[in-house]
């Protein structure tokens, strides 16, 4: 440890103002603070501070993601398998084929968004925030698996700069940067966002086995529901235990409602994600199903059962990872119940009457990202009225 | 009339270093400081040269906004030194005690009960004993001209390693009692005495005439706005005054002798003293005289009061004004390698994160390390979960931020001083500098006023 801070200290001139390589101050306190925890001390108000800060924060995050992300993996692997010979691979050539693709993807992610949040962070002589370790993360895990890099590159750098540095940087975005990269891309590349052909990574020029179909539940359920047929499972060609623990077509890592589940305990037990967003999303979404189950009109969608909707597509992994993002979810306590169940409400509403948008759950989460901060409003202005109603009285 | 309050929200900080419950008699310090950094906003007024003879009692300086406010000398002896420091504010009063019998000024508290409010408040500032006084809103010294409210007591103190007051004030019964009658005749709303459900409170038996509350939980059950906030809140227009029973006992000594006495029973505690336990000193003291070689290393950070609200003090310093606690921790300068990810010692936490820390440890050894870097806030939730009272704590923090007086009004800070959200400032994670920023928010709210 000696060596290692003995290193840092001689190369700490260099980087500092006046130093040769200052342009890039920004970039080496990052790291030097992610090796070291700063001597810096306490010197107004509290003299002792609690042992959490955001750099832990944030890992935590990563690791509840790491579910899915392992899962994920091997899912890539294993879809291409059964899309080639039909059977199934064994554990570790999936594992390698799924890691071959989604390596690249992750690197891109990081590399790209990354790289802007240090030279914005040096251009405005700030330290660089943590918060891009998650969202460099969530980005692939959100991506199809056959999105090409340049595509994750551009949306990575569309969510930083526009999606949260011309607001101020982390802290200061209004919406998810994560799902602000997967709305670029599916408005501008719809091709390769959405549709039967992009969930199943095949190499170019390979062949399919007889039978193989690349649409998802969700597409399914849309054009059942186009074609006016009635509810029954046979819809779905996975089965909704398949969609459960995650063997099915999807994004890279959003299959996995279990591994999703696992996230959702490690960032409840660590106290960093919200159980309340959590909970209150996946009761606005039950509840907006059996709205639709008890009502007369008739239809594929409308008939499924309610607690289909929180397994199948991407719900469990929007409602874990993509709402709680405490910058862009409401911030008042009881706030966070009514920005949750509206997320669940709508995601609900939107696969059901918009056919020609199968997954919900993103734009209703971008949407209340929006409405978030009205709804804040509306919490602190009822705190503001009952204290000047004590006034009054 | 009373209330039984549970308060729910808030955290002990268990520390290491407990003062055991023996009072020690120290040494007589040889020199004493009177601080005007102690009060917030204070332009102090010179009444007395440097070199010249004082008593116990007699005026060191007023305040510049309003002379009548006397702050006076706790011992007598002779002007050693009147310490400047930036645009040579002056930052200090030094005396060098008497090593002889102090002599003291003598103030006319013959037949007090039967004088109005207006010589008791008159005999308070002559005497320096008004500056004990803190108004709500702002928290600053109480106006002179205004009759408060309501003028409201902790009983208890719940900050990490505070004094037991039972302890330190044991004793001093009948002091409180004359105090308490005093500050009856300066509210017409009442004094309330908010004392602990599960506390042995028989220093506060003799206590006649007051709203006794009980309140019970966790840190900060024992801060005064909390109190109040959960008793009656201070809204727009209303002024409050605090005081802490060991000041109301200096006013009982002086309404029961008809001079000045200074000297309290102080706490001196923390990870790094020798023999962490109470000790009979005066106001003012030097922490020279009150430390002695009780320090367990060298490299430590001395705090006149206690470690969430307390003021850095240099080891040469003087105890603060308003404080009866002296903390010693180890300083926290030192790189820690990943520290963020794998902490190498146990640390307070209100996260869960932190498993060990927050489940197994139960006491621990703290430094100042703030064991992260500031950052913009991202985590939401976190105030409030430490802060008892009925108020949106990030919103207001963040509406000070924007200097926004209209909405800082409307969400209460009139109702808060910076103690109240030294927890907030604590458990932040962004490590943002809560208590510093609401005092300029209470300032420019002040200043607007």
């Amino acid at each position: 440890m000696k060596f290692l801070r003995d290193q840092i200290d001689k190369l700490k001139p260099t980087f500092s103002e006046g130093g040769k390589l200052s342009f890039l101050h920004s970039t080496f306190d990052a790291f030097e603070t992610f090796l070291f925890v700063p001597n810096h001390t306490t010197q107004s108000g509290s003299h002792i501070r609690d042992g959490i800060d955001l750099k832990r924060t944030m890992f935590i995050v990563i690791i509840a993601m790491l579910p899915a992300l392992m899962f994920g993996l091997w899912n890539v692997g294993h879809q291409q398998s059964l899309a080639l010979t039909g059977a199934d691979g064994s554990l570790w050539d999936n594992f390698f084929v799924g890691l071959i693709q989604t390596l690249p993807i992750i690197i891109v992610s990081y590399g790209v968004g990354l790289g802007i949040e240090m030279g914005f962070a040096q251009f405005r002589g700030h330290p660089v925030n943590e918060g891009f370790l998650v969202t460099g993360m969530l980005i692939p895990l959100c991506m199809p698996p056959d999105v090409p890099l340049w595509m994750v590159g551009l949306a990575t750098a569309f969510s930083v700069v526009i999606g949260k540095e011309v607001f101020g940087g982390t802290g200061m975005n209004l919406l998810n940067p994560a799902l602000t990269a997967r709305m670029f891309l599916y408005i501008g590349y719809p091709s390769s966002m959405s549709g039967d052909s992009v969930w199943t990574f095949l190499p170019e020029g390979s062949k399919t086995v007889d039978g193989y179909s690349g649409a998802t539940n969700l597409g399914e359920l849309a054009s059942a529901t186009a074609e006016g047929k009635p509810w029954s499972d046979d819809i779905l060609s996975a089965s909704i235990m398949d969609s459960f623990w995650g063997n099915i077509q999807g994004s890279i890592g959003e299959t996995s409602v279990v591994a999703c589940l696992i996230g959702a305990v490690i960032l409840i037990s660590a106290g960093v994600g919200s159980w309340k967003i959590m909970v209150s999303t996946i009761l606005g979404g039950l509840f907006m199903g059996w709205i639709f189950n008890i009502s007369v009109a008739d239809g594929a969608y409308m008939d499924m059962p309610a607690y289909y909707h929180l397994i199948i597509g991407g719900f469990m992994f929007g409602a874990i990872f993509m709402t709680t993002d405490p910058v862009s979810a409401a911030q008042t306590e009881k706030g966070k119940w009514i920005y949750g169940f509206l997320i669940g409400v709508l995601t609900v509403l939107i696969r059901v009457f918009n056919p020609g948008y199968p997954e919900g759950i993103m734009m209703a989460i971008l949407l209340m990202n929006v409405f978030a901060p009205l709804i804040d409003y509306y919490v602190v202005q009822s705190n503001i009225k009952t204290r000047l109603n004590r006034v009054k009285v | 009339m009373g209330k039984n309050v549970k308060i729910k929200r808030g955290m002990d900080i268990p520390l290491e270093g407990k003062p055991s419950t023996h009072i020690h008699a120290i040494s007589s310090s040889t020199t004493f400081a009177i601080k005007p950094t102690d009060f917030k906003g204070l332009i102090p007024k010179l009444r007395i040269k440097q070199g010249e003879e004082v008593s116990v009692g007699d005026c060191l300086f007023t305040d510049k906004k309003n002379d009548k406010i006397c702050f006076t000398s706790p011992v007598s002896g002779e002007v050693a030194e009147i310490v400047r420091g930036d645009r040579r504010a002056i930052t200090a009063i030094k005396i060098l005690a008497d090593s002889s019998e102090y002599k003291f000024k003598e103030f006319d508290i013959q037949n007090y009960p039967s004088k109005n409010v207006d010589e008791i408040k008159a005999i308070l500032l002559e005497s320096g004993l008004w500056p004990f006084i803190t108004q709500r809103p702002y928290g600053v010294i109480a106006d002179t001209e205004v009759t408060p409210k309501s003028i409201h007591v902790s009983g208890f103190d719940s900050s990490p390693l505070a004094a037991d007051l039972g302890v330190s004030l044991r004793g001093q019964e009948s002091q409180l009692e004359t105090g308490f009658k005093i500050l009856n005749m300066l509210s017409e709303g009442g004094v309330y005495l908010n004392l602990h459900a599960k506390k042995d409170n028989t220093i506060y038996q003799n206590i006649k005439d007051v709203n006794v509350s009980y309140f019970d939980g966790p840190h900060p059950s024992g801060l005064v706005g909390v109190q109040i906030n959960n008793l009656d809140p201070i809204n727009k227009g209303d002024i409050v005054w605090t005081i802490k029973p060991q000041h109301v006992a200096f006013i009982g000594k002086l309404f029961e002798t008809g001079k000045l006495d200074f000297e309290q029973n102080i706490v001196i505690a923390g990870s790094e003293v020798k023999e962490p336990a109470y000790y009979t000193t005066r106001l003012g003291a030097s922490v020279d005289s009150l430390m002695n070689d009780n320090y367990k290393s060298e490299n430590v950070r001395v705090i006149s009061g206690n470690v969430l609200t307390g003021t850095k003090i240099d080891k040469d310093g003087y105890l603060g004004f308003f404080d009866n606690q002296v903390t010693v921790i180890p300083e926290g300068n030192q790189y820690e390698l990943l520290g963020w990810l794998f902490p190498s010692y146990a640390r307070p936490t209100l996260s869960p994160s932190l498993p060990i820390s927050k489940y197994l440890k139960k006491s621990f050894n703290v430094n100042t390390n703030p064991h992260g870097e500031p950052r913009a806030y991202v985590v939401t939730g976190q105030y409030e979960k430490v802060l008892p009272m009925d108020i949106m704590p990030q919103q207001l923090i963040k509406a000070v931020m924007a200097k926004d007086l209209e909405l800082m009004e409307n969400l209460g800070i009139y109702e808060v001083i910076e103690e109240d959200m030294a927890l907030c400032e604590f458990v932040c994670t962004s490590k943002i500098n809560v208590q510093q920023v609401l005092s300029e928010g209470l300032e420019l709210m002040a200043e607007e006023s």
